[in-house]
């Protein structure tokens, strides 16, 4: 048994760690959401110095060439500092394009990729209808879909990507809840697109790597949001008592321990079960993507409460937790839908 | 980081299940999937006996006492295939899984030799008296006494909760040596025997009507001089080494029997149209789930046994499994409506569902409540402060 973060991937998740305490800051991201939901800064070092943009990348691209476990760790932290990147978009077009591109599309776009020169962005369930090449109908909250250079759009019958800045592509950003991840309306009229030469591979990917994403960026997102909780509740002192001593306090934050084990557990079992293609992967994805947005959002929930009135302050960071646990929770399926996929594995289909 | 079991582990679980199952299926079928305590006790110390002769009563053990030294992995291999063939609850698991090891560690040579061949082959069977009525989440607050009188230890007092102390042969208790002394200090941990005068064993019905707990009254009850493990004074401190025993290989095994419960409830479903409702769909989904997470809990728990440091999903692992199967109860209960509430046969006796449905309700009592898991986890897991002792 050997369900346990190796010597080398103990160091990748200490290297990412500092990099977010360092430069993640909440200053810095406040900054972002001010502006287009990007800390360019942070991308920039986060694709050159540390080489992050491309870990799930093949090696012959310019990637790191790990796996599903290691990306999970990099959005564990991520998420635990609600950073400000386009990291979403990223991994879904990055890993559509490994695992379905022609070998032209994958020189074409992955070096850029793993580089972190290019920003992408990735469209689920698209209804797009498709004529020579080209692409039309709207998409509607796509997010960081405003800044993107490219554009991945997974359809019902294939996967094709768009130039954003081309022709016949018009985008409207939207002022959204989590502004660390706004969204775009994209609107394709006639739009050039290229196929990815596997559509239902493509998807698949990308579908992967996006919940893989979200549930890593939701448990790092969930541990941060207790572990302020807990040292505030000692710091906190009221009735001439640390409020972390009283038991109503204590084993609210107890649950959320609970959770959030249990939630360490599904993204790691979800993300080892893609890297070792087991037949168990569509299950543990779709338990992992929809028990750790709960988690998440009951833990930010949580954080707010138990903050007291500085909790409901713009000023504190409580806020960013609970609009990005809110957006996860509906981006690439809701938990209802996770739910009824694994119903449906578990019981045959509703009548 | 890796999933799975190795070829060789792999190996050994099919040898595991191919010898289970020609069991289950051959000579002791009669006692295939019972899943009360309390039912068919003579054929299930036969078993485990048989389990004994064939050595797979305690594989974790050494060899040198009856075990095949058997590593983790081997040992939840042997506990996930034991469910899985529908083999019935051990009816010495107290022996097996708790006063074995105990002695293992903290026993001497002599004891060793007295009980361990004993435990192993399963002819003898024991049971644990920690609990009383005045010290049950306060477990150091026992009452009961003991003392030393003319080469004898001589017990007074009462236990509680003492499951399968009506089909035992011995006991171990935790009673308080030094007269005056308060809480954790002063106890010692003693083995008696339970065919004697001086003992009393009561049953205790239960909300399922069912009898698997006791109480156990001493009165002047004795054992002799070197029944006491440990020191006298350290009571205290070999209770808790055997509490952390508790919590070891045999979740996984426990979790195939949840698997057993939960594929029962989707039988149940699929039979009655319920698992057409939208809502009880949710709901065995989120049954699914976390009974998978518990196996990956379980699993890193497994993997980090040699780490020091605090392990979160040790420490969370009782309240997660204690909750979900109450929870599971209550799912069965809907799925079934009111055919749940009617019993199939003459007596009080339920069916493998009702039955879940009542005795989860225990679950998140015994082993510690929920309310003292969630005591624990916040001052271990999270570092906040203890709770404060009352003077009463």
């Amino acid at each position: 048994m050997e369900f346990a973060f190796t010597d080398e991937q103990r160091m990748i998740g200490e290297t990412v760690r500092g990099f977010f305490a360092e430069n993640a800051t909440s200053e810095r991201t406040r900054r972002a959401m001010a502006g287009d939901g990007i800390d360019r800064e942070l991308w920039t070092a986060f694709a050159t110095e540390l080489g992050l943009a491309g870990v799930a990348l093949p090696e012959d691209f310019g990637g790191a060439g790990l796996g599903m476990v290691e990306f999970a760790q990099v959005a564990e932290s991520a998420g635990a500092y609600v950073a400000p990147l386009p990291l979403l978009g990223h991994a879904m077009v990055g890993q559509a394009i490994a695992h379905g591109g022609s070998a032209e599309q994958k020189s074409a776009w992955l070096p850029a990729l793993a580089a972190g020169e290019l920003i992408s962005a990735a469209a689920w369930n698209a209804d797009v209808a498709v004529a020579d090449g080209r692409l039309s109908g709207t998409i509607a909250y796509v997010p960081h879909g405003a800044v993107a250079d490219l554009l991945l759009v997974c359809g019902k019958d294939g996967a094709w990507m768009v130039e954003l800045k081309g022709e016949g592509v018009s985008v409207t950003s939207h002022v959204t809840l989590d502004q660390t991840r706004p969204f775009a309306t994209i609107t394709l009229a006639n739009a050039p697109a290229q196929a990815l030469a596997d559509g239902a591979r493509a998807t698949e990917a990308a579908q992967v790597a996006g919940w893989i994403c979200l549930c890593a960026e939701a448990l790092g997102g969930a541990q941060e949001t207790l572990d302020r909780t807990v040292a505030y509740s000692r710091e906190r002192v009221q009735f001439g008592r640390a409020i972390g001593s009283f038991q109503a306090y204590k084993h609210r934050l107890a649950d959320m321990m609970v959770e959030i084990e249990q939630a360490r557990s599904a993204v790691y079992w979800a993300a080892c079960a893609v890297d070792e293609n087991s037949p168990e992967a569509p299950l543990a994805l779709h338990a992992a993507k929809s028990f750790a947005a709960d988690t998440y959002f009951n833990c930010a929930g949580n954080m707010i409460q138990l903050h007291g009135g500085i909790g409901f302050t713009w000023e504190h960071d409580a806020h960013l937790f609970f609009k990005r646990a809110r957006s996860i929770l509906n981006l690439l399926g809701n938990g209802p839908w996770h739910r009824e996929a694994i119903a449906t594995m578990v019981l045959g289909a509703a009548a | 980081m890796k999933l799975g079991f190795s070829p060789a582990e792999e190996q050994f679980r099919a040898e595991c299940a191919e010898w289970l199952q020609a069991q289950m299926n051959g000579p002791f079928r009669d006692i295939k999937g019972v899943n009360t305590l309390t039912t068919m006790v003579e054929r299930r110390k036969e078993w485990e006996q048989y389990l004994g002769a064939h050595g797979w009563s305690c594989i974790g053990w050494p060899k040198a006492w009856g075990g095949r030294d058997a590593t983790l992995a081997e040992q939840v291999i042997f506990a996930e295939e034991y469910a899985r063939a529908g083999a019935p609850g051990r009816i010495n698991h107290i022996g097996v899984e708790l006063a074995g090891p105990t002695l293992l560690a903290f026993g001497t040579e002599e004891q060793k030799q007295r009980f361990l061949p004993d435990i192993a082959a399963g002819k003898t069977i024991f049971c644990q008296g920690f609990s009383e009525p005045n010290a049950g989440s306060d477990l150091a607050a026992v009452r009961t006494k003991a003392r030393l009188e003319d080469g004898e230890w001589v017990v007074n007092g009462q236990k509680v909760w003492t499951s399968l102390a009506h089909i035992s042969d011995w006991i171990f208790v935790v009673a308080r040596s030094e007269e005056g002394s308060k809480g954790p200090k002063g106890l010692t941990f003693l083995m008696l025997p339970l065919d004697q005068p001086g003992i009393e064993v009561r049953g205790i019905r239960q909300i399922n009507g069912d009898a698997e707990f006791n109480e156990t009254f001493f009165t002047d009850a004795r054992c002799p001089a070197d029944s006491l493990i440990g020191l006298p004074g350290e009571g205290w401190k070999i209770a808790m080494g055997l509490l952390a025993f508790e919590r070891g290989v045999s979740t996984l095994g426990q979790q195939m029997a949840f698997r057993n419960e939960l594929d029962a409830i989707i039988a149940a479903a699929q039979a009655n149209g319920a698992a057409r409702d939208p809502l009880i769909r949710q709901r065995i989904a989120k049954a699914e789930i976390g009974l998978r997470l518990m196996r990956y809990g379980a699993l890193r728990m497994l993997s980090n046994m040699d780490h020091s440091s605090i392990d979160g999903a040790a420490l969370t692992y009782k309240i997660q499994w204690a909750t979900w199967r109450r929870d599971l109860g209550e799912l069965a209960m809907d799925v079934l409506g009111q055919a749940g509430e009617v019993a199939q046969g003459e007596g009080y006796e339920w069916g493998l569902l009702p039955n879940l449905f009542l005795f989860a309700r225990a679950d998140t009592i015994y082993g510690g409540t929920n309310q003292i898991q969630r005591n624990l986890i916040a001052e271990r897991g999270l570092g906040l402060p203890r709770e404060p002792r009352g003077d009463l």
